[in-house]
């Protein structure tokens, strides 16, 4: 299986301050790769070097065969990527629809007016916020807004999703229904790239794991690998329940 | 949905043409025409910055830049060159979107608040150079042959023919206001006004969205610059740079609604009306600037999607109705 | 020419100190609390008028004027502050920006009405220095001395009282501020009314130089915007010294073209500043 995402050697600095340090991992086209690690990490700041919207300092970002470093947003959303952001950001005046719409209309597939309201729909349907449809995305509350921003993402039916913290704030039947949505995805091909604090979910959903600490990447492997690795749990050290969680001993 | 289906649109087109029609029929024909020249120029501004601050969310404080320069352009055309009227619009609605691209380029990397402050000084620095530039007129600006007039039948003629010219601009105006809002063009806008990193991270090719956004609010000014100065027979740095109209666009865009189509036409006429009255009155003559700046303040601070965003908030059913 | 270039240049420094004065105002607000002042052209007017008003009201000495024109800038700002600014603070931009529009307006309309635009001027010359080429108006002199005491005044009261600090807190993060218990509003507020009362006592300055009218703030204005992004916003020393750079720079223009260019070229400065480093040649305090 081929590569869809290719992070070679990426750095970058803000100011005097070492955010992200020669990080390196290869995404096989179809799997679902879990980011996990402390805040100030760096795992927000690799999200935004890899679709433009931080410039690294050095290394490459090759997405889809191509060389996307340097690349503004936009075009690398015309390739086929597609992201969610940690503090979500809706269009608030816009309606739910015309949110996803917009979603839909200017990703890779660029679809006219009519069409992204058909795939709109249905993507709304399959989130689960059609009855909300034309109510303003800002009386929206947080759970919803974070499945309007799925929403959106998917709308662009990308080839690889970025997901930062999507079940941040979710409560556990929330959480367990997004899982399911994600599996779903998943099974439509799409690769997924998924930021996550909430351990038990990350490590249930995803095929391999990353752990960075202040900047640098410090394990790779399968979810069980990572959560015995020692390195991992040194970097956890401050919350020991993380640790159990990671170990799996937790009740 | 087509743009044609969506009832908003008969509400709009039959405002104007109501107002366009009204001289034929009114007993004081000159004057009614007059009249209805101000507030057709008035709508018409309004829905032409609209496109910028109400889609876009760009405020533009020096828009009337566009009006003036249009205007010498057009003037100096007809008045020099003795070229009809139709060419010299054309030439006006060129010569504005020729110059809100160039700025464009340079300004509209700007966000929010800089670009605003960049196009106040627009405005002074086009009038400053325009007063300088000689084959304008500097100073003292040009004057139109009256002869020019015969041409056209004679002047009354002539301003017939230029109030029929705005009535159809004015009409122009408005559906393509109102197709941008319908369409894919109009949603990038919307996403850019909303929150301008997400719509990239969307898609949204912000810089060349907005730019067209810039282009397009600009050349309707330039021609409507054209039509006025025609009507008026001369043209001067200080009629054609007028600030005061860029701010009077805004209160009015405001007041109505920015980010719809009816809300600019029925703050210009709102507006209008109210300036109308104040002129009237010896007590508000003077302070007729206060009186918009207290309008505009009270909008900002209390209703801010103005009257007919008011409305549509409040009153969902009627979203189909007010565009 | 060369003589000619020097004494424009001396002249057009010291103009540039009471630039800069009145660019600390507009760039204390907007380091404070993300807000553009676009009132602040007039309020500079009104420092104008206020200084003529207690000259030939009063037959008050200017300068002493100046102490009741800050006064009164001062009280103007937290009264804008309050009624117009501080419902929309956290709004986006273009809500602050159109309130403090209105302002303006609303500010010039009544000073239309009443002083109407006929141009006034504040007659008082203490006489002149000459050194060589060069011959300065002691008025010029004396104002920049002013517009130093005036940032030294400044400089203390941000760096050694409580109420200073306080708005140095606020500027730096808003919340975290608050959580420490102080009250951000009355903060704000007066640090409002601080820029204006800069904006009035330049202008206060400036009515012993120029004939003057209601209108006469907007060019100040949009130089207090060059000087701003020049010296970064936020930055009380940057602007200072972007005053003194834009002064020199107009006492330059002269010798090479028409003084009505003057605005074509700020403008395109303007522009360029912001295009290349939007932070201000000297770093942004925050």
């Amino acid at each position: 299986m081929s590569a869809i995402l290719q992070v070679q050697d990426v750095s970058k600095s803000f100011g005097g301050l070492r955010a992200l340090t020669s990080v390196s991992f290869d995404l096989p086209e179809g799997q679902i790769l879990g980011l996990i690690g402390p805040n100030g990490a760096g795992k927000t700041t690799l999200f935004n070097c890899i679709n433009g919207v931080f410039l690294a300092d050095s290394g490459k970002v090759i997405f889809r065969g191509q060389d996307i470093s340097g690349w503004k947003p936009y075009r690398v959303a015309h390739l086929g990527l597609a992201r969610t952001h940690q503090i979500v950001q809706p269009l608030n005046e816009l309606t739910v629809l015309e949110n996803v719409m917009a979603g839909a209309c200017f990703g890779h597939e660029q679809t006219s007016l009519g069409r992204s309201q058909e795939i709109a729909q249905e993507v709304l349907d399959f989130v689960g916020l059609a009855e909300r449809s034309e109510v303003l995305a800002a009386s929206l509350n947080v759970a919803q807004k974070k499945r309007l921003e799925l929403a959106r993402a998917l709308a662009a039916r990308p080839y690889l999703l970025l997901l930062d913290e999507v079940l941040a704030g979710l409560n556990q039947v929330e959480i367990t229904e997004m899982l399911e949505v994600l599996r779903e995805i998943h099974e439509q091909g799409v690769t997924i790239l998924i930021i996550e604090h909430v351990m038990h979910a990350l490590m249930n959903i995803s095929q391999q794991v990353i752990v960075l600490n202040y900047g640098e990447q410090i394990a790779a492997g399968t979810p069980e690998e990572v959560a015995n690795d020692p390195v991992v749990i040194e970097a956890y050290l401050g919350d020991p329940k993380i640790a159990e969680r990671l170990m799996g001993t937790d009740a | 949905m087509k743009p044609w289906r969506r009832p908003g649109i008969w509400l709009i087109l039959a405002l104007t043409i109501a107002v366009s029609v009204w001289p034929l029929l009114a007993g004081n024909k000159p004057y009614a025409r007059e009249v209805a020249f101000t507030m057709l120029k008035a709508m018409a501004l309004a829905s032409s910055l609209n496109l910028l601050l109400g889609y876009t969310g760009y405020v533009s404080f020096g828009h009337i830049v566009f009006f003036g320069l249009g205007g010498y352009v057009g003037f100096y055309l007809i008045s020099v060159h003795r070229l009809p009227l139709y060419v010299a619009v054309l030439a006006g609605a060129l010569s504005a979107a020729l110059l809100a691209f160039l700025l464009g380029k340079a300004i509209l990397r700007l966000r929010g608040a800089y670009f605003a402050l960049a196009t106040i000084g627009v405005n002074e620095a086009v009038r400053s150079f325009i007063k300088n530039f000689e084959p304008f007129g500097g100073p003292t600006g040009m004057t139109l042959n009256f002869r020019i007039y015969d041409s056209y039948g004679g002047a009354n003629q002539a301003l017939w023919i230029t109030y029929a010219s705005i009535a159809v601009l004015t009409v122009i105006i408005l559906l393509v206001s109102f197709w941008v809002k319908t369409s894919r063009f109009g949603l990038g806008l919307m996403a850019i006004r909303e929150n301008e990193d997400a719509a990239e991270v969307m898609g949204v090719v912000a810089p060349s969205a907005k730019t067209w956004a810039y282009v397009l609010s600009a050349a309707f000014p330039g021609m409507i610059g054209v039509l006025f100065f025609f009507k008026n027979g001369n043209i001067e740095p200080g009629d054609a740079f007028v600030l005061h109209q860029s701010i009077e666009s805004i209160v009015m865009v405001m007041l109505g609604g920015q980010g719809t189509v009816l809300g600019p036409l029925f703050g210009a006429a709102a507006y209008q009306r109210l300036r109308g009255f104040l002129l009237v009155s010896p007590l508000f003559k003077n302070i007729q600037l206060t009186v918009a700046g207290v309008l505009l303040l009270v909008i900002v601070l209390f209703v801010p999607a103005g009257v007919i965003g008011w409305l549509r908030h409040r009153f969902p059913r009627l979203r189909r109705v007010l565009e | 020419m060369f003589d000619f270039v020097v004494a424009s240049l001396a002249d057009g420094v010291l103009l540039g100190f009471v630039y800069g004065i009145a660019a600390m105002g507009l760039s204390l607000i907007w380091g404070v609390m993300d807000v553009i002042n676009l009132a602040h052209g007039s309020i500079m007017a009104l420092g104008m008028f206020g200084v003529y008003l207690t000259f030939n009201g009063l037959g008050m000495n200017p300068y002493l004027a100046l102490v009741l024109v800050a006064g009164a800038g001062l009280l103007l700002g937290l009264i804008i502050y309050v009624v117009a600014v501080h419902r929309v603070i956290d709004a986006p931009h273009l809500s602050t920006l159109l309130a403090t529009f209105s302002v303006d307006m609303i500010l010039l309309g009544i000073g239309t009405a009443i002083f109407t635009t006929s141009p006034r001027n504040v007659d008082f010359t203490m006489g002149s220095i000459s050194a060589g080429p060069i011959t300065l108006p002691w008025t010029r002199i004396a104002a920049a001395l002013g517009a130093v005491l005036v940032a030294a005044l400044l400089y203390l009261f941000l760096y050694r009282t409580r109420a200073g600090k306080a708005i140095r807190a606020v500027a730096n993060n808003r919340a975290a501020a608050e959580l420490m218990g102080i009250p951000s509003a009355r903060v704000l507020a007066l640090s409002f009314g601080l820029g204006t009362m800069l904006a009035a006592i330049a202008g206060g300055l400036i009515s012993t130089f120029f004939p003057f009218t209601i209108l006469a703030g907007g060019a100040y204005q949009l130089r207090s915007f060059v000087i701003g992004v020049l010296g970064g916003m936020g930055n009380p020393l940057g602007a200072l010294v972007g005053g003194l750079i834009l002064g020199a720079l107009e006492g330059i223009i002269p010798a090479f073209m028409e003084t009505s260019w003057v605005p074509v070229v700020e403008f395109i400065l303007f522009v360029i500043i912001l295009l290349v480093r939007p932070a201000g040649l000297l770093r942004s305090k925050t």
